[in-house]
C-alpha cells in the first residue's frame, strides 16, 4: 500500500486517494488534430521507472495530487499541486534495476 | 492426564492447570501452555495424519508454523474448520479434533492404495492422465480427483455468529520483526534511544534460539526484565508478520490463547505502519531428503529439542540423531541434560567440535555416516546407517534429523531485496539493504536527505536471517542494525546502564565447526522434500527430465512448496536436488518468490469487524422511518436503502396503482438519494459549460436545464438538472449511481483543466432531502405547501427554478420531471425532510395523492422515455440516446473532439428506441436479445428495461437496437432464450407518450 503524502493533510493510506491517471499528458485544446486527441485519450507510456500521476485526495482535503511515483519501488519522490512541475531525484538514487523477468509459470495445477 | 511422554521442565507449560481435550474421539489430557502438538506428543500420538496423495501415516514434524504434517480439522462452534495447524494451535479446555484426508481414520486408511501404487501417480500425473475428453474434465475427473485428495472439510455452521475478529492499527518508529536474541537486542537498543518500537515474535514466548540453550536462560529473563520496565517498546508474542506492502505498511496476526468454545475471537489483525523494520526473522531447520523421512517419529531435531525444553515433552526414549551442523547438537545435549538417553548420533561430517563434545558426554556418534532406510511404518522402530565400514540396524523410537538451517527470507523477498547463495550455511540469504541499492530500503532514506519527500521504509537485516551463526554474534548484529538506524553519534544502550551490562555481557559463542552440506541419501523407497504435499526426489527428476527444470516451473509441476507451510523446511533441498539433477550448483538457481501471505491467514481475520451487516455501510434516507412505517419494501440501490414499493403485495399490482395515482392524480416520491453539488463563484457557468455538453452560462437566474455530462472520450457519463439559483449559483443534480464519481470528475476537472476558473464545489447530496410531486393535480397540493411563489404556468413555467418556503421550511422548488408529468421538486433540508414530506402528503389527501417507489418511479420513466443506468452503460454516446441537439457547437468542453468522432455518430449504433409486444398480452424481459426472425442468431440490440404500462395496452419497454431509430415502425423478435421465450416486438418512438410535452408543461 502507498503512503502518499498529502501537502495539506501530511502522510495517508493510498485508500484515502483515488487515482486519476497520468499527470505527464497534456489535454489537447478544442479542435485540435485527431491524432493529438487520440494521443491523449488512448496512448499511455508504461515506463519501468518514474511516472508522475494523478491522486485526488477523495476522503480527505479533495485536493488533487501530482504524485511522481516509482514504477518498480513504488517510491515517491515529490508531491505538490496541479500547477507544480516535479522532477526525478538524482539518478545517483535510480533504483537498480530488476532483474530479467522469470519464465512465465504454467497456469496453476489442479491437485497433485 | 499429562501423557506418558511428559518428562519433567517445560519453559510454557502450567502444570497446575490441566487440560482435558479429544482427538480421533479419544479422550486425552494436557496442560495449559500446550498446543494440540505437543499434547499428542506427550500422550506418545504418533500417527497424527495422512499424506496429500499416497495417503501414508505422518506424524508432528516440527514445533512451529513450518509443520508440514500436523493440520487437523477443529470442531468448534461455527462448525468444522478444516487445516488447522496443530503445532500453534493453543490447547484449550474442550478442544476437539480429529484427523483429516483420511477414512475411515488417520491410523487405518483406505487411501493409502495410493502408496502401493505410487508408480503409476507421477508428478504431473493429472496432467497428463486427465486430458481427453476436455468436457469430462469439469463433470468426472475434477470431482473424483477432489473426493481422493484436497486435504479438510471445511463444514461451516452459517447460523452461528462468529466473534468479531479485530484488527488495530499500529504505528511504531521501528518494527522489529523476530524476538530472538537479534531482535531483542535491536528493540531494546531503539527503545533506549526513545525510539517507538513494536517487536513481533511468533512464537508464545521471546527468545527463539535463545530457548533452546541453558546458557541463554538468565540473559533471556533479564532482557525481557529490562524490556517490560522499558516505556516505548511493545512486545506482541504469537504474532506473525504476514506482509510486507513497502512503504513501510506491514500486516501481522496476532493468535488469541482464547477459547473459542467461549466465544473468545481467534486472531487479530495488526495493520503496522512504520519508519523502519528491522528482520530478524531468523532461520528454519531444513530435512534431508532420505528413504522413510516420513515415517511418524522422523522430526525435526530442533523442533524435539523444543517440544523437550518448552513443554517438557520428550518425543522419543531413545532417538537417534542424523545431523550435518553443530547447531543441531543443542537439541542433543538439551536431551542429555534432561537426562534421556540416545541411540546416536549420525553425522555426516568426518569431526567437529559439536561431535568431540557429544562423544565427551558418552553419546555415541557414528562419523562420515548417513542413514539409508527407516525401519517403522506407522512409527519409527529404528533405521540403517551407513558408514565406510559398511551399512547396521540401530534400534530407535524416534529418528530426530538436522540438513542445516535456511534464512527465513520471505519479508525480506517481499520488501523487494534480492537473495544470494552463502556457502558457509549452504542456503540462500537475503542481500543487504543499501548494498545492492535495491528497492525501497536505503534508496528511500538517501532520497529523504537529499529533501525529496520520500517515505518509504529503511530495512535492516540482523540474526540468522542473514546467515549470522551463533546467538552472540546474532546479537551483535542487532544492535549493529540499530546502531545503522540511530545513526552515528548515538551510543548503543543510551544512558541505560542496566541495558549497557545486559548487552556487554553476552555469554559467548562456542567455536564450531561449519556444516556439510548434505540433501539426499539415495536408497531405495521414497525419500520426501515436501511433505505436505507429498513430493519426492524422484519427483523433482522427473520434472527436469520433462522439461520444468526451472524452480517455479518445478514448484508448478510437481507443487513442490504450494502447501499450506510453503516449503519452508523442504524447498531449499527440492532445489538442491533440482540443481544436481541439472548438473549446476545450488547458486545458480533461485528460489521461487514468497508473496504474500507469509502464512495462511484466516479470512474472517482480514475481514475483521467489516463483515456481515458491516461488510459495508448501509446508507438510509432522511425519511427511511416514514417509509417503513407506510409499509415500504425496500431495495438496495448501491448503498442506499430505498423504497421500492408501498405494500408487501406481491406482483405489479401494487407498482402500477402508484403509477396510476401519478398519471391521473398526484403522488410524491423521494428522490433525495440523486447527487447534489453547489456550483458557486464568478465562473461557476463558464464551468460548468466546461464539464457539460450544453451550455449552462446563458442560463438565466430562475431556471433549470437538463444537462448531459460527457467522458474525455465522448461516451455518456451521466446526465442530470442545473439549475440556477444566482448568478454566480448553480446546483446541480448527477444520478444516484454516479454522485461520487461525478463529483470527483468534477474536482478532477477543476484543478487539472479549469483551475484559472473562480469556482467552488459543494458536495450537498446529503443536506438536501428532495421529493418529485408529480401528477394532474401537483399544482393544487404544491401550491396549498409553498409560500411566497406564484405557482401559475405563467409564473413558474416548465423549468423554473426557485427558493421558496415549503412548509414553513427555506428550500427549493425547481419545475422537473422524470414522470413525464406536471411535476415539482421540493428540496429542503434534510433534517427538515419529515414534517415538510407530512405536510404535503397531508394536503394531498383531497387530491388522492399516493407516495411511490423506485418500481413505479420505472413504470413512469420507461413510458415516458427517460433514460437511467440501465441505458447510461457507460457505452453509449449523446447520438445514440437521442441527444445529438445537445452538446453546444462551439467552446471547449469535456469529450467535445471525441465525441465528433464519425464513429460515435454511425447510423448502425445501438440507438435508444421504445418497444412493445405485438401481441399485448406477452410481457418483455430485460436483457432480452432483438433479432430478425430470418437471422434470429445475430443479434441487433437488448432490452434495457420494461413495464407493464398505465398509458397503453400490455408490456412497454427500452431498448438499445442498431440503427434503432432508422428501424421504427419494423417487428424483430425479443428472445430470451434463459427463460425460453421468443416475443414478437414492435419498435416504436421512446417518446411515444406525450411527445409533445403537453402534460410537463401543462
Amino acid at each position: 500500500m502507498l503512503r502518499i503524502p498529502c501537502p495539506w493533510c501530511g502522510e495517508r493510506d493510498e485508500v484515502e486517494f483515488r487515482y486519476q491517471g497520468d499527470a505527464g499528458r497534456t489535454r489537447p485544446a478544442a479542435g485540435a488534430a485527431a491524432g493529438q486527441v487520440e494521443d491523449y485519450l488512448y496512448l499511455r507510456d508504461n515506463p519501468r521507472g518514474w511516472h508522475l500521476e494523478w491522486w485526488l485526495h477523495t476522503a480527505g482535503c479533495r485536493q488533487l495530487l501530482k504524485v511522481l511515483r516509482h514504477t518498480v519501488t513504488h517510491e515517491i519522490a515529490a508531491v505538490g499541486g496541479p500547477a507544480d512541475s516535479l522532477s526525478p531525484p538524482e539518478p545517483r538514487l535510480e533504483p537498480r534495476p530488476v532483474p530479467e523477468p522469470e519464465p512465465r509459470p504454467l497456469p496453476a495445477p489442479g491437485p497433485g | 492426564m499429562s501423557g506418558p511422554r511428559r518428562i519433567a521442565g517445560g519453559l510454557v507449560i502450567d502444570r497446575t492447570r490441566p487440560v482435558s481435550f479429544q482427538f480421533d474421539g479419544q479422550v486425552l489430557g494436557g496442560f495449559s501452555g500446550d498446543t494440540l502438538a505437543s499434547a499428542l506428543l506427550a500422550n506418545g500420538r504418533r500417527v497424527v495424519a495422512r499424506s496429500f496423495k499416497y495417503h501414508r501415516p505422518r506424524g508432528v514434524v516440527a514445533a512451529g508454523p513450518e509443520e508440514p504434517n500436523a493440520l487437523v480439522e477443529l470442531e468448534g462452534p461455527q462448525g468444522r474448520e478444516p487445516n488447522v495447524l496443530a503445532t500453534t494451535l493453543p490447547l484449550y479446555e474442550g478442544l476437539t479434533a480429529a484427523g483429516q484426508n483420511a477414512w475411515p481414520s488417520v491410523s487405518v486408511d483406505v487411501g493409502a492404495v495410493n502408496d502401493a501404487i505410487s508408480r503409476l501417480l507421477p508428478a504431473g500425473f493429472y496432467y497428463k492422465s486427465f486430458m481427453f475428453p476436455a468436457r469430462a474434465w469439469e463433470r468426472l475427473y475434477e470431482p473424483l480427483i477432489r473426493r481422493a485428495a484436497g486435504l479438510g472439510r471445511l463444514e461451516a455452521r452459517v447460523d452461528a455468529a462468529p466473534p468479531a475478529a479485530q484488527t488495530v492499527h499500529v504505528h511504531a518508529d521501528v518494527l522489529v520483526v523476530g524476538a530472538g536474541t537479534a531482535g531483542l537486542c535491536a528493540a531494546l537498543a531503539c527503545a533506549a534511544a526513545g525510539r517507538e518500537v513494536l517487536l513481533l515474535e511468533q512464537d508464545l514466548i521471546a527468545g527463539a534460539g535463545a530457548l533452546l540453550d541453558d546458557r541463554w536462560t538468565g540473559w533471556c529473563e533479564r532482557a525481557l526484565a529490562v524490556l517490560g520496565k522499558m516505556p516505548g517498546v511493545r512486545l506482541l508474542t504469537r504474532t506473525t508478520l504476514l506482509a510486507a506492502y513497502g512503504q513501510g505498511v506491514f500486516t501481522a496476526l496476532q493468535t488469541l490463547p482464547g477459547a473459542p468454545t467461549r466465544g473468545d475471537p481467534r486472531e487479530r489483525l495488526h495493520v503496522i505502519r512504520a519508519r523502519s523494520v528491522v528482520l530478524a526473522t531468523g532461520a528454519l531447520e531444513r530435512l534431508i531428503a532420505f528413504p522413510g523421512n516420513d515415517v511418524p517419529g522422523v522430526m525435526l531435531a530442533g523442533g524435539a529439542g523444543q517440544y523437550l525444553r518448552r513443554y517438557g515433552v520428550a518425543v522419543g526414549e531413545r532417538p537417534l540423531w542424523f545431523l550435518n551442523n553443530d547447531e543441531a547438537y543443542e537439541a542433543v545435549f538439551a536431551h542429555h541434560a534432561a537426562g534421556l538417553g540416545s541411540a546416536g548420533i549420525v553425522d555426516v561430517r568426518e569431526s567437529g567440535l559439536a561431535m568431540r563434545r557429544a562423544r565427551e558426554f558418552g553419546i555415541p556418534v557414528l562419523a562420515n555416516a548417513r542413514i539409508v532406510a527407516v525401519a517403522g511404518r506407522q512409527a519409527v522402530r529404528g533405521a540403517t546407517v551407513e558408514t565406510d565400514a559398511g551399512r547396521r540396524h540401530v534400534e530407535a523410537d524416534a529418528l530426530l534429523m538436522s540438513g542445516g538451517h535456511s534464512p527465513s527470507l520471505a519479508l525480506a523477498t517481499q520488501l523487494g531485496l534480492g537473495s544470494r547463495w552463502q556457502e558457509e550455511i549452504a542456503a540462500f540469504v537475503p542481500d543487504e539493504p543499501g548494498a545492492g541499492a535495491d528497492a525501497r530500503s536505503d534508496a528511500g532514506a538517501a532520497a529523504g536527505a537529499a529533501g525529496a519527500s520520500a517515505d518509504t521504509a529503511v530495512v535492516k537485516l540482523a540474526g540468522a536471517v542473514r546467515g549470522t551463526t551463533g546467538l552472540a554474534a546474532a546479537a551483535r548484529d542487532g544492535l549493529a542494525a540499530a546502531a545503522s538506524l540511530l545513526g552515528d553519534g548515538v551510543p548503543v544502550g543510551g544512558g541505560n546502564a542496566e541495558l549497557r551490562d545486559l548487552f556487554a555481557s553476552l555469554p559467548s559463542d562456542l567455536p564450531h565447526t561449519p556444516l556439510r552440506a548434505i540433501w539426499e541419501v539415495h536408497g531405495r523407497g521414497k525419500s520426501f522434500v515436501d511433505l505436505q504435499q507429498d513430493v519426492t526426489t524422484e519427483d523433482v527428476r522427473l520434472a527436469a527430465r520433462e522439461g520444468y527444470g526451472h524452480p517455479e516451473h518445478l514448484k508448478r509441476y510437481t507443487t513442490l512448496g504450494m502447501g499450506t507451510e510453503q516449503g519452508r523446511i523442504g524447498a531449499l533441498v527440492g532445489l538442491a536436488v533440482l540443481a544436481q539433477a541439472r548438473g549446476l550448483p545450488p547458486a545458480q538457481l533461485a528460489l521461487t518468490r514468497p508473496r504474500p501471505f507469509a502464512q495462511p491467514v484466516p479470512f474472517a481475520a482480514l475481514a475483521g469487524a467489516e463483515a456481515r451487516q458491516h461488510f459495508k455501510p448501509r446508507r438510509r434516507l432522511p425519511l427511511h422511518d416514514w417509509h417503513e412505517s407506510a409499509g415500504a419494501r425496500f431495495v438496495n440501490i448501491g448503498l442506499w436503502l430505498r423504497p421500492l414499493v408501498y405494500s408487501r403485495e406481491p406482483g405489479w399490482a401494487p407498482v402500477l396503482a402508484e403509477a396510476r395515482a401519478v398519471r391521473e392524480r398526484v403522488g410524491l416520491t423521494d428522490v433525495s438519494t440523486l447527487g447534489k453539488i453547489d456550483v458557486q463563484g464568478a465562473d461557476a457557468g463558464r464551468f460548468l459549460d466546461f464539464v457539460y455538453a450544453n451550455r449552462f452560462s446563458t442560463l438565466p437566474v430562475g431556471r433549470a436545464r437538463y444537462g448531459i455530462m460527457l467522458r474525455e472520450d465522448g461516451l455518456m457519463f451521466d446526465d442530470g438538472t442545473v439549475a440556477r439559483l444566482g448568478a454566480g449559483h448553480f446546483v446541480l443534480t448527477t444520478t444516484t449511481a454516479n454522485a461520487a464519481a461525478v463529483l470527483d470528475h468534477l474536482d478532477f476537472q477543476r484543478q487539472a483543466h479549469a483551475a484559472q476558473l473562480g469556482v467552488v464545489l459543494t458536495d450537498v447530496g446529503d443536506a438536501w432531502a428532495q421529493f418529485a410531486l408529480a401528477g394532474p393535480r401537483s399544482r393544487a397540493v404544491a401550491a396549498r405547501v409553498i409560500d411566497g411563489l406564484d405557482l401559475s404556468n405563467a409564473a413558474f413555467p416548465f423549468m423554473a427554478a426557485a427558493q421558496a418556503t415549503i412548509a414553513g421550511i427555506a428550500g427549493r422548488v425547481f419545475r422537473i420531471s422524470f414522470s413525464g408529468e406536471c411535476a415539482y421538486e421540493i428540496a429542503v433540508p434534510a433534517h427538515h425532510a419529515r414534517p415538510v414530506w407530512q405536510a404535503l402528503m397531508q394536503e394531498g389527501e383531497s387530491e388522492g395523492i399516493a407516495a411511490y417507489g423506485l418500481d413505479a418511479l420505472n413504470t413512469l420513466r420507461i413510458e415516458k422515455g427517460h433514460v437511467t443506468g440501465a441505458e447510461l452503460t457507460g457505452n453509449a454516446s449523446a447520438d445514440d440516446l437521442g441527444f445529438a441537439g445537445l452538446p453546444k457547437g462551439d467552446g471547449d468542453f469535456v469529450g467535445r473532439d471525441a465525441a465528433r468522432r464519425g464513429a460515435l455518430n454511425a447510423a448502425e449504433r445501438l440507438q435508444l428506441v421504445a418497444l412493445r409486444p405485438v401481441e399485448r398480452g406477452l410481457r418483455l424481459r430485460n436483457g432480452a436479445q432483438l433479432v430478425t426472425r430470418s437471422r434470429p442468431r445475430d443479434s441487433l440490440g437488448y432490452i434495457t428495461s420494461a413495464t407493464p404500462s398505465v398509458v397503453i395496452e400490455g408490456w412497454v419497454g427500452l431498448a438499445m437496437l442498431a440503427g434503432g431509430r432508422r428501424r421504427i415502425g419494423e417487428q424483430l423478435i425479443a428472445a430470451s432464450p434463459v427463460h425460453d421465450e421468443h416475443v414478437e416486438v414492435e419498435v416504436i418512438s421512446p417518446h411515444w407518450l406525450d411527445a409533445e410535452n403537453a402534460r410537463v408543461k401543462g
